[in-house]
Formats: C-alpha cells, sequence, structure tokens
C-alpha cells in the first residue's frame, strides 16, 4: 500500500500535461559567429511559452532549429517526441509556424492562399472562424499585395493556426499590429491555448510576455539568461520588490531590518523606501504600526518584465518591428 | 513525454490541385507570359502567312514555302519563351521572397509548387502549339504532318529539354534580375539557330551544324521532318533527349529551395 503511494506521488498528474517541445544543449553557429550557444528548456503541453530578447540573441534561431527550418550543430530537440531532423512529415503536419518573415505571390487573393494552405492539413481548423477573429473577413477577396503590413501579420497568424496544429510557433506575431489588433490577436492566441495547444512565443514585447506567457526564457547572445514565470522573473531580478512611504514620525531603521522580508531601508527626503520580498507591504505596515508610527503615500514600486529584463542581461529590448 | 505518430502525415493530394489552380490563377492575373508566347507566335504566323513571297515554294528551302518553314520555328519559339522566362522567373522570385521556404514547413513539399508550375506553362505551351497548328491548317491551307506521332515525340522531347535548362537557370540564378539576366543571354543565340531570324537552311555549313546541336534547332529539324517528310531522324531526337537528361540533372542537383 505504502508501496503503491509513493510510486503514485511520483507520476505526473494529468492535469499537468506532457512535454510538448524540449530542447538540450542546442549549440548553432553561423561561420564564426555563435548564434545559439547550449540553450536547453522545455514546454509543457498547453503552455504558452515566451522566448524573450533583444536582436540577435537568437530567438529565431532557435525557434527555426525546433521547427526543423535549420539544422543545429548540436543538442536534442523533441517536439512532441519527434525529432525535426528525422520526422519531418510528422513535425510538418502537427507544428504550425509564423515566420518572422514570409511572403506570398501579390496577385493572389486572401482567400484563396487560405484555401490552398488548408488544403495542405488533413483535419484544419474553421477557416472563417480565423479570418473573423483576426478581422480578415472582409479582405478575402483582396489581393495579397494591397494588404496593409499589419493585414500581412495577421495572415502569417491564420496561416500558422489553419492546420488546426498541436504546437504553434509564432515569430514576432504581433510586431507592425497596432494596440486593438494586438490585444485581439492576444485573445486568439488565448482561445487557441485554452483549446489545449501549446504556443512558443518569440517576442520583443513585454506587456505581450506579461500578459500571455506562463513562463519566459530570457536570451541573451545566444544563452538563457534565465527562464522563470514572468513574475518570478521579475522579483528574481529586483531581488524583491519596494515600498515607499513617508512616515508619520521618525522611527529607527532597524524596527523593519529587523523583518525577515525586509533587505534593505533608505531615505530619499522624507521618503523611506523599503527594498524586500514577500508580503513586504503589510509587514512593513504593521511592523510601523506597532511602534505607532503611521506610513502615508504608501506606494508599491513592482518592476515590470523590462525591468527584469535589463537587470538580467545588462541590454535594452529594442522596440516596434526590429528584427533578430 | 507522448509520441504523437500521424498514420498519413503529408499532405492529402488535392493539394496539388489547389497549388495548380493557384498558380493558372497566377499566370491568368499576369498576362504577359500567355500574351508573349501565343500572342507573337500566333501574330507572326498570320504575318507570315499574309506575306505572298513567304507562300512560294522555293528549292534553296527545299522545296517548302518560308510559310511551311517557319511553323515548327513558330512553335520551338513558344516553347522557348515560356521554358525560359515564365518558368525560372515565378520560381526564383518565390524563392526569393521567401515563399518555397513558408512551404517547406507545411505538409505539402515544396516541389509540388514546382511540379504544378511545370503543369501549367505545359499547359500554356500545348494551347500556343494547337493554336498555330490549327491556324496554319485552316486558314492557310497547310497540310496536315505527315508524322503526327512523330511530330508529338518531338514536342514532348523538346518541352522536356527546354523545362531542364529552365529549371537550371532557376537553379543558378540567385534574383530574378540575375534569372533575366541568364535568360536573355542564352534564349536570343537559341532562337537564331532555330531558324527564327534567318532560316538555317541558308546559313553556312558550320553555323548549320552547330544549329543541329542547339536545343532549339534540333528541335525544329525534327518538327520539321515530322511536319513535311516522316517520322524525324535519331540524331535532334537524341539531341533533345540529352539536354533534358543533362539539364534535368544538373537543375535536380542545384536547386535551392531557400
Amino acid at each position: 500500500m505504502r508501496v503503491q503511494m509513493m510510486t503514485s506521488t511520483r507520476e505526473p498528474t494529468p492535469a499537468a500535461g506532457g512535454t510538448a517541445v524540449e530542447i538540450a544543449h542546442l549549440r548553432k553557429s553561423y561561420g564564426t559567429v555563435v548564434a545559439v550557444d547550449d540553450v536547453s528548456f522545455s514546454v509543457t503541453e498547453g503552455e504558452i511559452f515566451g522566448i524573450l530578447g533583444p536582436n540577435g540573441a537568437g530567438k529565431t534561431t532557435t525557434v527555426e532549429c525546433a521547427t526543423g527550418l535549420r539544422s543545429p550543430d548540436s543538442g536534442m530537440i523533441r517536439l512532441l517526441g519527434l525529432d525535426p531532423r528525422t520526422d519531418r512529415d510528422q513535425i510538418r503536419a502537427i507544428v504550425g509556424v509564423q515566420l518572422q518573415e514570409s511572403a506570398f505571390p501579390a496577385k493572389l487573393r486572401v482567400g484563396e492562399i487560405l484555401e490552398e494552405f488548408r488544403s495542405f492539413y488533413r483535419q484544419p481548423a474553421d477557416v472563417s472562424d480565423l479570418v473573423e477573429t483576426l478581422g480578415l473577413a472582409d479582405k478575402r477577396r483582396a489581393y495579397y499585395r494591397s494588404l496593409s503590413g499589419g493585414q500581412r501579420q495577421r495572415l502569417s497568424v491564420a496561416l500558422a493556426l489553419i492546420g488546426a496544429p498541436k504546437i504553434a510557433v509564432l515569430d514576432e506575431m504581433t510586431t507592425g499590429l497596432d494596440p486593438q489588433a494586438r490585444r485581439d490577436t492576444w485573445q486568439l492566441i488565448e482561445g487557441v491555448r485554452d483549446r489545449g495547444v501549446t504556443i512558443v512565443l518569440v517576442t520583443h514585447f513585454m506587456e505581450e510576455a506579461e500578459r500571455l506567457c506562463d513562463r519566459v526564457a530570457l536570451i541573451d547572445h545566444g544563452r538563457i539568461a534565465a527562464l522563470d514565470t514572468p513574475a518570478g522573473l521579475t522579483t528574481q531580478a529586483q531581488g524583491g520588490k519596494s515600498v515607499r512611504f513617508v512616515p508619520s514620525a521618525p522611527f529607527d531603521d532597524r524596527l523593519l531590518t529587523a523583518l525577515p522580508e525586509v533587505t534593505r531601508v533608505e531615505h530619499d527626503g522624507q521618503h523611506v523606501i523599503v527594498t524586500g520580498a514577500g508580503e513586504l507591504v503589510n509587514t512593513v505596515i504593521l511592523a510601523l504600526h506597532g511602534a505607532g508610527v503611521e506610513a502615508r503615500d504608501v506606494r508599491l514600486d513592482a518592476s515590470n518584465l523590462e525591468d527584469a529584463f535589463v537587470r538580467l542581461t545588462g541590454t535594452h529590448l529594442d522596440h516596434e518591428g526590429e528584427q533578430s | 513525454m507522448s509520441v504523437t505518430v500521424l498514420a498519413r502525415p503529408r499532405a492529402p493530394r488535392a493539394a496539388f490541385g489547389q497549388i495548380v489552380r493557384n498558380e493558372a490563377r497566377l499566370a491568368w492575373r499576369q498576362p504577359s507570359g500567355i500574351i508573349v508566347s501565343i500572342g507573337i507566335s500566333l501574330g507572326l504566323l498570320v504575318i507570315f502567312g499574309e506575306i505572298s513571297v513567304f507562300r512560294k515554294t522555293s528549292a534553296s528551302l527545299g522545296g517548302l514555302t518560308a510559310f511551311d518553314v517557319y511553323i515548327p520555328i513558330l512553335i520551338a519559339f513558344a516553347i522557348g519563351i515560356i521554358a525560359f522566362t515564365y518558368l525560372p522567373g515565378p520560381l526564383v522570385s518565390y524563392r526569393e521572397q521567401g515563399i518555397l521556404r513558408r512551404l517547406s514547413i507545411t505538409p505539402a513539399p515544396a516541389s509540388w509548387v514546382l511540379a504544378a508550375q511545370l503543369v501549367v506553362q505545359t499547359c500554356l505551351m500545348l494551347i500556343s502549339i494547337l493554336l498555330l497548328l490549327i491556324v496554319s491548317i485552316v486558314f492557310f491551307g497547310t497540310s496536315v504532318p505527315k508524322s503526327i506521332g512523330g511530330l508529338i515525340l518531338a514536342v514532348i522531347l523538346a518541352i522536356a529539354a527546354l523545362f531542364a535548362i529552365g529549371l537550371t537557370i532557376a537553379a543558378v540564378a540567385r534574383t530574378s534580375a540575375a534569372a533575366r539576366g541568364i535568360m536573355a543571354a542564352v534564349l536570343y543565340p537559341l532562337l537564331f539557330f532555330s531558324g527564327l531570324y534567318y532560316p538555317v537552311q541558308l546559313l553556312p555549313g558550320a553555323l548549320q551544324a552547330i544549329s543541329h546541336f542547339t536545343p532549339l534547332g534540333a528541335a525544329v529539324q525534327a518538327m520539321q521532318a515530322a511536319m513535311n517528310v516522316g517520322f524525324p531522324p535519331a540524331t535532334p531526337l537524341l539531341v533533345l533527349a540529352a539536354y533534358a537528361v543533362v539539364f534535368g540533372y544538373v537543375a535536380k542537383r542545384f536547386f535551392r529551395w531557400e
């Protein structure tokens, strides 16, 4: 009985799902330039996994290797247990890819392109549904060349999802989209994930990663600088969060530094800045209250993923439309 | 980790039909290929047919009329211009723009686009050839080809040889501009040796000999024989077959999908 219980605890719970993507020790160089240097990560089925990094960090090379568009110099890649180098046909049927740059013949209509790509798959997605959500419904008769950059981008996302893939790899999916279209696309991606599709998202946009991703890998100079949930990365980078307030009366700093949650207390004019982790605000306010001091103008400086990125990689992310 | 294995991961065959349909639409919407191949060859045929000198038999042309001599030359022209411009053009630009790369990550092989191009361009060629033959027989009283089987064989081999050369251009040219340059540099001399500008029969012996070993020259020689004499001689047929095999191999060996 006891043995059985022990074994059962080792098994993953069914809800957690299996591994959709597994990449281990991936390396890829172009000549003398090392694009990807020992990258490893795994993505759980049904997860939205973000790959974030500055230009030339190796994000696109990583996903190109993962989808079989490039062959890596070394390393192991498995998508739902399949190797993109040896199981090409299988991979293509179950993985939908949106490339950072893709083009279609100028004089084909949107509907004709969709129809062609739909015919490639034995169990395609509902095209009208897809087109509706991506705001392309009234563009089906339009020539590809007449589409705006944002519309082309949305078509490219539609074609990545048209085969009802088990894994969707989206490289800079919302680059060039206006804020409304971006939010619509996010909603679409969340809907796709809710149907059990695993999503690997290469992105420049912090907001996108924070909103969509369950976990994010920060890639810099071909290496993974950090890998965690967006919230986890934020905390990890900052060494915690900070609370800023104006005390109603002077107090001894040791009142706060003695707390396990607090790592540092600083003074900035009449403001006090307390850095720490955990339930920082409540703990600090309670401690002050206990000493008869009130905290006024309390502000929590929760840093975001962007701060985390700068802290972890020492570089700023480029915004809008840049390519890596 | 679960390994998902699909019984039939490749795209269904109907997908090929979809690709052909879209390639045909593109050919129709960029009709310069249709205009040049069908329009020019048919236009020249009609003009030649209206020139009375062209309708007189000539001893220097082996007892044929200049009009008769020009029919296979115009057929060769139609085949050559399509195989050299309207075949490599789309393929190189698809590669340039990443269209082939995008297709290579779908269950449909990128080679299906190439095959679809061949289907569409072959149809275009056959329409041109049939129109040339029908118009010359019905409106200008040209006699029905002596050896229809020989003509069909010569046409098939000519198409195969010129497609192979056209695909080689598509394989080696990195850009559309380069493809156009190579095409022009190769096509115009070949058209000269086909007799388009000046009858091969009236060329000096050495040039005539060269002509018989060029793809369009051999095609014209074989088709002329089939139309006026009977089953074509082996040499031009073998020359065409050799071009098809050699360049077909080169194109396959060097074709890049990205």
